[in-house]
Order: structure tokens, then sequence, then C-alpha cells
């Protein structure tokens, strides 16, 4: 064939610009803070986080996983064999035939993804995405037919000039899409920075099936606490933003965003991109932050975030619910550089929106976020004869009461639960007075410098005293002593009061009767399910009542945020539509009586929602109603 | 805001209602608040305890250095903070009514502008303008009613309540503030030294009668600040009126019973 000498040069070429182009975006990532990784065996368990951990997320979309694997893992395979066949110039047959191969199935996943792109949904992004499928046929198309002759199915020499320069064109147009776009900054970037963001992850114990989710403490001693730029950020959470493949799975979980609030989990991300790489968020073409403009965000990455990039109000939608971490199949942590930026909104600018700063002062104040008196902690428990620890020092159980304590509405399941564990002869004992704020509320808020001490201060209550176990009903309490007490030295073995109950029934040391009542749905806590991974416990309790769990569309792993993490309650951003309502007619798509929860602040949102509405109640509370006494 | 002006702003240490532990005073907080909003060269002072932490409360406002007048809790501090405020020699002077915590008399803004000879405005609200030497600052009323008032500079002035919120402490500025301790001579507070404290008993409280009849007499009687109620100007009206007026009141004082 004519001009066969262009395609060796021209592939050659193609790669060493890639090579550039990769250099320059791993500049831009190293713009980031230090953060140590191992390089070797992050690189050795790419492959695998790739096939098990990031491909079960896709999974989850069964039409794109196919697509994917078709035509990514095609473009991979192609791409070595056109650097031997065409590149080197390997003469052979056999080569020849498996890059047919690849090509033909690189080739039919691209016409799955142009299929899916002619109507693509409002989540996907449009724009240089809208013709990715194309650049994808021309690749494999070209490519398919300059190697039939190698193959010998064609003569060589087929075709004329004007193939082979029609041939030469969408080669170069391919090429540069797959490969100068991977790392210059086309929609094919996510190959490149996804598969080192796989090797370079700040959060390894995610793969394999592991659970990282407690947030990381910061240095109070730095002398810039949180993120104001994006250089402020690790540079593997640089590296994390440029994975993003703009899917927007995350939007579509994301509740703050079909609220209304001005959070888009997607665009945050970009915008993450826009700041490191510098530039405006002209070029981005996916959904907005609902009522703010496309266009008008610029950042650099040495420019602070919340001047001119982001506004702080996006920062303070997020509930911290985890959806968008749940469904990313880049493994992108939102939540993470959420808090990060909030952290310096809050300890450096004294900028906490809404009842933030009352909140916060409070809890230094009176270590309980309304400001009631430390005193007065364990007044609900006046007539529950309960040990103290203070007294007895040790007991099997410590009940965790959390702030509940102070809430009439939470005392009613705190009570309903010590009834239980009255009724199983648990040997409890709860801190009473002693026991401080979990730091939860402080920690979402940014304010890491409370929550740290506040996690001290029960650290060192809880060192006094003996106990094989901590128990509480409030799933966000749960989340910290488990997860993120660790940090500073606290290490115990905690359980949610489903799990412990559950194992109460298991070993029957609990009866109950048969719950009589109608549809009995189950809403799961955030901070329950994705954040520690409990499903299973809530419902085996429910379903030892005969209880057939009416199951919302948005349940378990996907299920939608009540509106009360995160301190999205406390900062209050105006949206069109509170997330509570909207979970509440989740609750209601499914015909039930009755919403059981397991978490406080789940229940106090749910039963925010105005009247006529499905009855709400802790699954503790469900449990009592139907206990069987026993005499002793 | 007024760059060119020269404010000090006098912190105490505050008592939180509920848990009794040491915080910023509210009042303090306010009038430091209201001084940052006045202008950028606040002097911020405490007299007292250099390593008091709740003095970092303040700083995290946004302040880069607090001054501290070491001295003993056994000390009178007027005497101290008039030689501090003379070398100072600011414009203005802010404190909180009373302090919240120790004697709580609210006599220092008095002593100290007796002492400096300089006017002293009880309860102001808001600083609204400040031209060529004189101040127009409003003070706060019962009821949230409101009173101008035009005051030479330099004068003191307590910060009252229902004066802006004070903005929120952040930990970072908090931390990195220093705190410049300022050896003074120590005046002991004779008086102090021959009172004899002792704990406050708790009194059995009188139950409250009910006296208002509607919701609107409730809230004026909880909204209430014990202080001259009213009033109408009558200095400009005709002397008959004048009179008829004064007649009134001593007739619904019955001081004079009605021909
Ligand atoms: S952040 Fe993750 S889920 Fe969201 S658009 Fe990007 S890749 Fe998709
Ligand atoms: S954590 Fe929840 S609220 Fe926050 S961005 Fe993600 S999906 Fe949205």
């Amino acid at each position: 064939m004519a001009l066969e000498w262009l395609h060796p040069v021209l592939i050659a070429a193609v790669l060493v610009l890639a090579a550039i182009g990769a250099v320059r975006r791993v500049n831009l990532w190293r713009q980031g803070q230090k953060e140590p990784v191992d390089i070797v065996g992050g690189l050795l368990a790419m492959p695998g986080r790739y096939m098990k951990d990031l491909h079960d997320v896709v999974e989850r979309d069964k039409y794109m996983s196919k697509t994917h694997v078709a035509t990514g893992g095609g473009f991979v395979l192609s791409m070595v064999l056109i650097v031997l066949v065409h590149g080197l110039g390997v003469d052979s047959k056999l080569l020849g035939w498996a890059l047919l191969a690849s090509l033909a199935m690189m080739f039919t996943g691209a016409v799955f993804v142009y299929l899916r792109r002619r109507n693509p949904p409002s989540r996907l992004s449009k724009g240089p995405w809208m013709r990715l499928p194309k650049s994808l046929l021309s690749f494999a198309g070209a490519f398919f037919i300059l190697t039939l002759p190698l193959a010998g199915v064609l003569p060589e020499g087929t075709g004329g000039w004007l193939l082979t320069l029609v041939l030469t064109v969408l080669v170069i147009y391919g090429l540069s899409e797959m490969l100068l776009g991977m790392t210059w900054g086309g929609p094919m970037k996510h190959a490149f920075a996804g598969a080192l963001h796989l090797a370079f992850h700040r959060r390894p114990e995610r793969f394999g099936g592991g659970r990282s989710t407690g947030l990381k403490p910061i240095d109070l001693g730095q002398p810039v606490l949180g993120v104001q730029k994006p250089s402020d950020f690790k540079w593997n959470q640089l590296l994390g933003f440029d994975a993003c493949v703009q899917c927007g799975r995350c939007e579509a979980v994301c509740p703050a965003f079909a609220a209304g609030q001005p959070l888009n989990p997607k665009k945050l991300i970009q915008d993450m991109v826009v700041g490191f790489a510098g530039g405006t968020d002209s070029h981005y073409a996916g959904s907005p932050y609902p009522g703010i403009d496309i266009g008008s965000a610029s950042g650099g990455p040495h420019q602070p975030i919340t001047e001119g990039l982001v506004t702080p109000d996006t920062l303070w939608s997020c509930t911290t619910c985890r959806a968008c971490v749940e469904e990313c199949p880049m493994m992108i942590e939102h939540v993470d550089a959420i808090v990060d930026m909030r952290r310096f909104m809050t300890l450096e600018k004294g900028s906490t929106p809404g009842k933030g700063a009352e909140v916060l002062e409070n809890l230094i104040a009176t270590d309980n976020p309304n400001g009631f008196a430390p005193a007065s902690r364990s007044n609900w428990a006046a007539d529950q004869n309960l040990n103290l620890m203070s007294e007895v020092k040790e007991a099997e159980v410590l009940f965790w009461v959390s702030d509940g304590a102070f809430d009439m509405r939470s005392q009613r399941i705190i009570r309903a639960f010590v009834k239980l564990l009255k009724a199983a002869n648990v040997d409890v004992a709860i801190l009473g007075n002693e026991e401080q704020d979990s730091g939860d509320l402080a920690r979402r808020l940014g304010d890491d410098a409370t929550f740290q001490q506040l996690a001290r201060n029960n650290i060192a209550t809880l060192s006094q005293y003996r106990f094989k176990k901590i128990v509480t009903t409030d799933p966000h309490a749960y989340h910290c002593l488990k997860n993120e007490y660790g940090d500073f030295g606290g290490n115990y073995e905690v359980f949610h009061h489903t799990t412990y109950l559950n194992e109460l029934v298991q070993q029957d040391r609990l009866k109950f009767d048969q719950f009589q009542g109608g549809k009995v749905t189950y809403h799961d806590p955030c901070y329950l399910g994705r954040y520690n991974g409990e499903y299973e416990a809530p419902r085996e309790l429910l379903r030892s009542l005969g209880i057939e769990i009416a199951e919302m569309e948005r349940s378990g792993f996907r299920s939608r945020c009540c509106g009360g993490g995160g301190g999205a309650p406390v900062t209050d951003i105006p949206g069109e539509q509170r997330i509570a309502d909207m979970r509440m007619e989740d609750v209601i798509a499914t015909d039930a009586e009755l919403v059981a929860v397991g978490c406080q602040q789940c229940t106090a949102m749910l039963e925010g929602v105005v009247e006529p509405r499905p009855e709400v109640k802790d699954i503790s509370e469900i449990l009592i109603d139907v206990l069987i006494e026993e005499v002793h | 805001m007024q760059p060119d002006l020269k404010l000090v702003s006098l912190l105490s240490t505050g008592r939180h209602p509920k848990s009794g532990r040491a915080c910023r005073a509210n009042q303090d907080s306010r009038a430091l608040e209201l001084a940052m909003k006045t202008s950028s060269q606040v002097t911020a002072v405490h007299a007292g305890n250099p390593d008091n932490n709740v003095l970092r409360q303040y700083a995290g406002m946004g302040l880069k250095k607090i001054a501290v007048l070491d001295l003993p809790e056994t000390a009178d501090p007027t005497q101290s903070l008039k030689h501090y405020l003379d070398e100072q020699s600011p414009d203005i002077v802010l404190t909180g009514v009373r302090a919240e915590d120790g004697e709580s008399s609210g006599m220092l803004p008095y002593l100290l502008s007796e002492k400096l000879g300089w006017a002293m405005v009880p309860r102001i609200a808001e600083i609204q303008s400040i031209e060529n030497g004189k101040a127009k600052v409003l003070q706060a009323l019962p009821r949230g009613q409101r009173r101008l008032i035009e005051v030479d500079l330099p004068f003191i002035a307590s910060v009252d309540n229902s004066a802006a919120e004070p903005r929120q402490s952040a930990f970072g500025p908090a931390s990195r503030a220093t705190i410049e301790t300022i050896s003074t001579e120590i005046f002991t507070d004779e008086a102090l030294a021959g009172w004899q404290l002792s704990a406050a008993r708790k009194r059995p409280k009188r139950l409250k009668i009910a006296k208002a009849k509607t919701a609107a007499d409730r809230f004026k009687a909880a909204t209430a600040k014990s202080q001259s109620k009213g009033g109408t100007l009558i200095k400009d009206k005709p002397a008959s009126e004048q009179a008829k007026a004064i007649f009134d009141l001593l007739v619904t004082e019955s001081v004079i019973k009605q021909p």
C-alpha cells in the first residue's frame, strides 16, 4: 500500500506526544500536597482493582458494563497489537488476526456507545463526549481495514490513493482521540487518570471488599487548616478528580441535587479539575448546579476555591450521605473533598452558615449542639434505674446514649431500647453526664478542632471503665466511635442497636409476638448503611416479627438520605424541595403505613414531614410494642 | 469603616449560663464586633491572666494580637487600664455593660470615664457615623427603641446585648494570634480586700402571679427592661399645654385631687 511509511511514523509521533501530555498531566497532579503511596504495590494491584472493584460498580449498569468491557478491553488489546503490527512492522498473520478480532470487539462496543449516545440521559455530559463514539468507530474501523491485508484477507495494496487518504485521516482522528485525548485532556483522560487513581487511591482499604469511610484527621498545627486552593488537596485527590468520566451517576443519586440545592457532585468534581488545571467551566457540558449558570466559574491551582470557582452554598448543601461515592465507578471521594473545603471555611474563615456558628459554640461550651446544661444530660434516665459507669466501673455493654438524651422524641427511642435491654437481662451501664457529643456534627461542619477535642474527652472518659462493647441507637455516634476515634487511640467494639438486638433475638434472649399492623417499609440511615455496611440486621429484626418489608425503590446501598446528615439541617441551604419530603414520597410509593428507621436524626427528619403521612418509628419502638415480657 | 480611627476594645472572661464554663463574654464580643466593623485599627485588651484560654476565642474573630495587662485577681484593673489608655490615646473605648463573672458591678466603664475625664455612653447598639471629632451613636432603650446620641471623641461606651451579633470565632486564627503580655504596676483593690466573699444561697423563688391578661401583655412584661417608659417631649409646646401636662401628671400620681 502506498504511504506505508506513514503509519509507523504516525503511531510513533502520537505516542511521543501522548507521553509529553502524560508528563504534563502528572505535573498538574503534583501541584497537590504530599501523600505517601505504595507505588509498586499500587501499580501491581491496579489490574485487580479494575477487574474487581471498579467493575463491580460499573456492573450495576449492565448495558454500560458490557459496552465498557468490549470497548475498553478491545482498545487496550488493539493498541498493543497495533504498536507491534503497524508500528514495529512485525509480520505475523496470527497477530494480524488477533488484531482484527480485538478491533472487531472494540467496534462492537463502540456501536453500543453510539446507541447510548443517541438519546443520552440527562446525567451524562454532552459536548466532547458526544463525539467519542465516532472517534471510537473511526479508530476501530480504520485500523480494521488497514489490518486486512496483513492478515492476508485482502491482497497488499488494495484500494487506491483515495482510500489510503481517507483511512489515514480516520487513523489520525482516532489516534488523537484515543492517545492524545488520554493525556491532553479529552474524554479518554478518564482511562489514564482512572487507572493511576486505582493504583494510588487515598483509601486503598476500599479495595477488595473493604470499607473506609472515616474522615481523615487534620494536623491542627498547620499554617492553613483545610483546603483553600486546589493545590491544598493531596496530590492523589487531584488525580482522583481527573479520573471522572462524567457519567453522572453521582448526580442521579445526589439528594441535594434532586432537591434543587446548588450542588451537583459531578459538576463539583469537574470544577476541581478546572481549579487545578486552571481556566473556566465554559467547556463543561453536563447539568449545572441547580440555579447557577455554567460559564461564570473560573479558577487556578493557587486561587481560593470559594472565590470564583465554587460558591460556599454548594459546599454546604451536601448531607455527606455518600450516595455519590457509593455510585462512582471511578472511586472518587466526593465527601472527603467537600469536608476538606468546609474545614477551611470553618476553621480559617469562621463562616459556617446558618446556625452553624451557634451550634459549634454550643458544642465547645456545653458538649451538645443545642446548648443544654451538660449537667442535665442524664435527666431522661431519672426513672430508668440504669447503672452509671462512674459507679459500677464495669459492665458488659456500655450504652452510648448520644445527644438524643436531650430531645423528648429521641428519648422515646432510647427508653424503648433500654426496656429491651432489661428484658434481655443485659448487664448495661451508661456514662450519664460524663458522655459528650460524639463530635459527628462538628466534624461534618468542618470543625475538626472541636471534633478532636470531643473525641479526646470521650476517649479519656471511656478509658476509665471496663466494658466489652459499646451499643448505640445513633448511627452518627456509631460511625464516629467505630471508624473515627481510632485515629486518637480509641478502639472499641461498637454495635448499632439493631445489630445488637438482632444478636439477642438470635440467642433467644428476646421474644416477640407477631407484628399486627399494616405494611411496613424500612429506611436505611446513611451512616448505618453506606458508612458501615449494616443493611441486614434491621431487616432481619423486622422479619422476625413476621413483617414482610415493602422495600422502597431506593433502599440498601442506594437508600436516599433523609436530609439530616452532614449538618445540612443546621446550615439549611435553600432549595426547591426538602430532602425529607422527597424521602417521604419514596415511602408513600410503597403504600406502607409505617416506616421503620434506625436513627433518631432520620426519625426527626421524616416526622418533620407534614401529615397525613405514614407513621415513623424506630425499630426499638416497634419491638417493644410486641415484646413478650417474661417474669424473671 | 473609618480606617484611621483608633479603637480599644476591653475584653473580659465570660461564663456560659448553662455550663458555667469560661467562654467569650456576650457583650464584650459584641463590643469587639462593633469595634472591628468601625475601624481596622482595633486594639483588644484584657486586664488579667495572660494564660487565659478564653482570649483565644476572641482572637478567633480575626485579631492578630491581644494585649494583656498582667494582673492578679486581687488587683484593681481601673488604674492600670487608665495608664494604658493614656499611653494609647484611642478615640473610642468599648466595653460590655457588665462582666459575666467576678464582681460584675458594671462600674468599670464609669470609673474609667471618671479617671480619664471622657464621656461615657451606656448601652450603645451601633456607631452610626464619626465626623469632625464627633460620633453619632445609637443607644439601646427598652423594647427595641433607639436614641441617637452625639458625643465628642474620645469617649467610652458600653455595648448592649442588642448590638450586632459577634462573628464566628475560627480556630486557625485563634491559635495563631499572639498574646502580648504587658507588665504593669499592680494596684490592689482595697475595697475588695476588705470584703468577705461567701457562696450565694439559693433562695426560694416567689411564685409569679400572672397579671397580664393578653398574650401581648405577657410579651411586654417579658421583654420589658426596668426603665422609665414612653414620655412625650413638651419642651416646645405652648405654656398652657405644658402646664396641663404637669397638672395631669400630678393628678394621675395622686399628688393632687381632680377638682
Ligand atoms: S464523579 Fe464519579 S459518578 Fe460522578 S460523574 Fe464522575 S465518574 Fe461519574
Ligand atoms: S454525599 Fe450525598 S449530598 Fe453530598 S454530594 Fe454526595 S450524594 Fe450529594
